[in-house]
């Protein structure tokens, strides 16, 4: 190790301009250790902040490190489920690939519920953990476990690496899987043996081709044609907006295409922030707690076109009930999505970005007024029953919504917004205003509480010069409240509110409205938190009054650095909209 | 597939009463040769819940690509969906999936009889006749016998031996050739350019564009 380490040093500028792809420090035709081929693949691919964890197997790569500490910027987090979160936060905020390390056995199976998470919401992800030395592979070694196949359904791909040799390699193919195609998490398991062999190092090539991987499907140009046609004889054409289009980088492509044929858009919870919010064919959000026209009017439009979305049960509801009337074009670069959940009249397989002009060539420019005013119309009865009352509650216990309120006001819209699971998320994703695309960072597939604190830290430095505000309920951020060591360490500005109901929010009130008020383990009890981010040395206020609202906002966002702000609401507020699970969409209750 | 029923509406519904029963379905997979991708299609059933009848993995006719034949009873449909997600798996070039009608395929069968018992009973030696088995192995005490075949023809060669003194049975998994293949050396060219073909994508939708177009 030692000597290639001085070898690195001595020929530190060599290499930088040697070949197509950037390279470290070392030059090809040395001889190095594997863990300082880690180092090196991961400067050629661009990663400037990861996150991780160290341990017994995986500490020759960190040894590598630490001669690259000026280059690489390792973020110390406290948990494993914390980095790969914050992996992922980092992965949705600059879209480049979230990576982050850890060890064998417990370290790795940590990362398990992130890999859930990532591969259930298409977020590119390199994953690297240490694994014991090859030749105690199957022994139940010390930190032993098979973790290629406990991440095997969890990942998009997986490998082990057992020679040193192996690692540009595989390393390069693990960004370009990762960050190819539909995205994913990849996790590279490199045995110890592996990490300390040296190695005659060719340099590092990118990868661009697996043989056995189509990132893309051939877009069909017979297809994009007729789903034109539809378009164009259609009277009440509707456009599902899902993450594809952040993932395609294809939010201009998006919003050209929906001005010229002047189709109203609605988002999944995925999609939030692709479009802005103020967008005037933005009519809202999709799903169980979505907004009230989008749902109902998903049951009269005649054309259905779902760009990039899969069609989650979560806004689908019962699917005997979904669209029956609609004919169906459906965008998406994974050919297993189409015709999964919902049958397809016209399959538009391929890259939306590739897609959307083609589309956009071939539709006719075209208004659809009082079909759009449907939608105004519902937005306006949604008003009345639901939006008002939540956004200015006449009672004196604060709302959810009016925190979001509150804060629209204050960030304008300009700020990334981090959610974790429950009702705060719902409330967020239905209020929260956003004017920039990958400003919403939320567990959508696999709803994963505890994400949003450790997500906010990746966010942070996934997007540097912006407002990151974590919204977060009590119970989810006791599951991973030892992040806030994290941000003390590191200085991570974000920007915590806690909307405290003294409840698990969202398991209360189905057990309200569908289990008779069975309230069974929901009520929670909470520390102090203002005591505990104290105790890590963030600042932070409490507050349950309406008066104090909009000061302590504003002087948690003007406060330099993390700030934690605990909002007391309404105990017993439920989310509505809602489509009770079973109902179709048009069932959809205001109350 | 149903030509009994008069009237096009019928025909629709009672294609979809087909389609709606489980058949046996052959998958043929492409794939690279990597350790764990074995585990990666076989969760692919397993999480659904699907019982495979039968999985083999050899070479194929190209080399340095591998064969998987597997055997499932579902619903066509359910077939369709799974040999997408077989394919969206990095190391899978291609996956088929076909109805025993569009398959040749045959399983192998060993049986170990005792020697003794053949030749002093008549029945064992014509039912071994009637069922085409070969002596793959001749011992004092005992006798292996192979057959080839489908698999009805194997397990009814079992069911009758076993009362006559069958003392090890095993079956192979099924191997399949595809009619209409025609190999995989086109398709592997077409990866290897990075050029994909022309895939034909069944839609019953586009295939019937008067009446989806007409509004």
């Amino acid at each position: 190790m030692s000597s290639a380490t001085e070898t690195m040093k001595k020929e530190k500028p060599a290499g930088k301009e040697t070949a197509k792809a950037p390279q470290g420090r070392v030059k090809p035709q040395t001889s190095i250790s594997g863990s300082v081929a880690v180092m090196e693949a991961l400067i050629a691919e661009g990663v400037t902040d990861f996150f991780g964890y160290p341990g017994g197997a995986i500490m020759p790569i960190y040894d590598a490190l630490y001669d690259y500490m000026d280059t690489l910027n390792h973020i110390l987090v406290r948990h494993e489920q914390g980095g790969i979160h914050a992996a992922q936060g980092y992965a949705r905020t600059s879209g480049k690939v979230g990576v982050v390390f850890a060890t064998s056995g417990p370290g790795a199976t940590n990362l398990v519920t992130g890999l859930a998470d990532a591969q259930i919401d298409s977020t590119p992800l390199v994953c690297i953990t240490g694994q014991v030395f090859a030749h105690l592979l199957g022994t139940d070694a010390f930190q032993e476990t098979d973790v290629i196949n406990i991440t095997t359904p969890v990942t998009k791909w997986n490998f082990q690496v057992t020679e040193a040799s192996e690692i540009p390699t595989a390393l390069a193919k693990a960004f370009y899987i990762a960050k190819t195609g539909r995205p994913g998490p990849v996790l590279i398991d490199i045995t110890k043996n592996a990490q300390v062999q040296k190695f005659d190092y060719k340099g590092y090539t990118p990868c661009n081709h697996v043989r056995s991987y189509r990132p893309k499907p051939i877009v069909r140009k017979e297809y994009i044609q007729a789903a034109a046609e539809l378009i164009n004889k259609a009277e009440k054409p509707f456009v599902l907006l899902g993450q594809g289009v952040i993932l395609g980088k294809a939010e201009k492509e998006f919003k050209t295409f929906i001005e010229k044929a002047g189709i109203p858009a609605a988002w999944t919870v995925l999609g939030l922030s692709a479009l802005e919010t103020d967008h005037p064919l933005n009519v809202g959000m999709l799903g169980m707690h979505g907004n009230y026209g989008p749902n109902v009017l998903t049951n009269e439009c005649d054309v259905l076109i779902a760009v990039g979305m899969r069609f989650d049960d979560r806004v689908t509801g019962r699917l005997d009930k979904y669209a029956k009337q609609a004919k169906v074009i459906h965008l998406d670069i994974d050919p297993a999505e189409i015709d999964k959940n919902v049958q397809t009249t016209v399959p538009v397989w391929g890259d939306c970005k590739e897609t959307l002009p083609m589309l956009t060539a071939l539709v006719e420019k075209k208004e659809h007024p009082e079909w759009l005013n449907k939608f105004r119309k519902m937005q306006v009865e949604e008003e009345d029953v639901v939006i008002t009352d939540e956004l200015h509650p006449k009672g004196e216990i604060m709302s959810m919504g009016e925190v979001l309120n509150i804060l629209n006001e204050l960030t304008k819209g300009d700020a990334v917004i981090v959610t974790d699971v429950g009702q705060h998320q719902m409330v967020s994703c239905r209020y929260a205003k956003f004017n920039k695309t990958r400003s919403n960072v939320t567990s959508g597939g696999l709803g994963t509480m505890g994400f949003a604190l450790p997500a906010a830290i990746g966010a942070k430095f996934g997007a540097k010069d912006r407002q990151v505000v974590a919204i977060i309920g009590d119970g989810g951020f006791q599951m991973t409240l030892q992040e806030l060591g994290t941000i003390m360490q590191f200085d991570v500005n974000v920007k915590i509110i806690i909307l405290n109901n003294q409840f698990l929010g969202m398991v209360r009130q189905w057990q309200q409205l569908f289990h008779d008020k069975r309230y069974s383990f929901v009520n929670i009890t909470s520390p102090d938190f203002v005591m505990v981010a104290k105790g890590y040395g963030i600042a932070g206020k409490s507050i349950s009054k309406r008066e104090d609202l909009k000061s302590a906002l504003q002087e948690m966002l003007n406060h330099k650095g993390s700030y934690l702000l605990e909002v007391m609401v309404g105990k017993e507020n439920n989310v509505f909209p809602m489509v009770p699970q079973g109902c179709g969409v048009a069932e959809i209750r205001l109350k | 597939m149903c030509f009994a029923v008069v009237g096009g509406i019928k025909i629709k519904i009672s294609n979809q009463v087909i389609k709606a029963m489980k058949h046996e379905f052959t998958i043929t997979v492409y794939t690279e040769n990597h350790i764990g991708l074995l585990n990666r299609i076989a969760i692919i059933f397993s999480r659904r819940k699907i019982n495979i009848e039968s999985l083999n993995t050899s070479p194929s006719e190209v080399e340095g690509i591998h064969r998987f034949t597997i055997v499932i009873n579902e619903v066509e449909d359910v077939v369709k969906k799974l040999v997408r997600q077989i394919e969206k798996q990095v190391e899978v070039l291609k996956a088929y999936y076909n109805s025993n009608d569009e398959i040749v395929w045959q399983e192998l069968a060993l049986y170990k009889v005792s020697t003794d018992k053949v030749i002093t009973d008549v029945k064992v030696e014509r039912l071994l006749r009637q069922y085409g088995a070969r002596a793959v192995v001749i011992r004092k005490d005992y006798t292996v016998f192979e057959t080839s075949g489908h698999r009805e023809e194997i397990d009814k060669l079992t069911e009758v031996l076993g009362p006559l003194g069958l003392i090890e049975f095993v079956r192979s998994a099924r191997v399949a050739i595809i009619n209409a293949s025609n190999g995989f050396y086109e398709k592997l060219k077409e990866f290897e350019e990075e050029k994909p073909g022309d895939e034909i994508v069944e839609n019953e939708f586009l295939d019937k564009q008067d009446e989806v177009f007409s509004m």
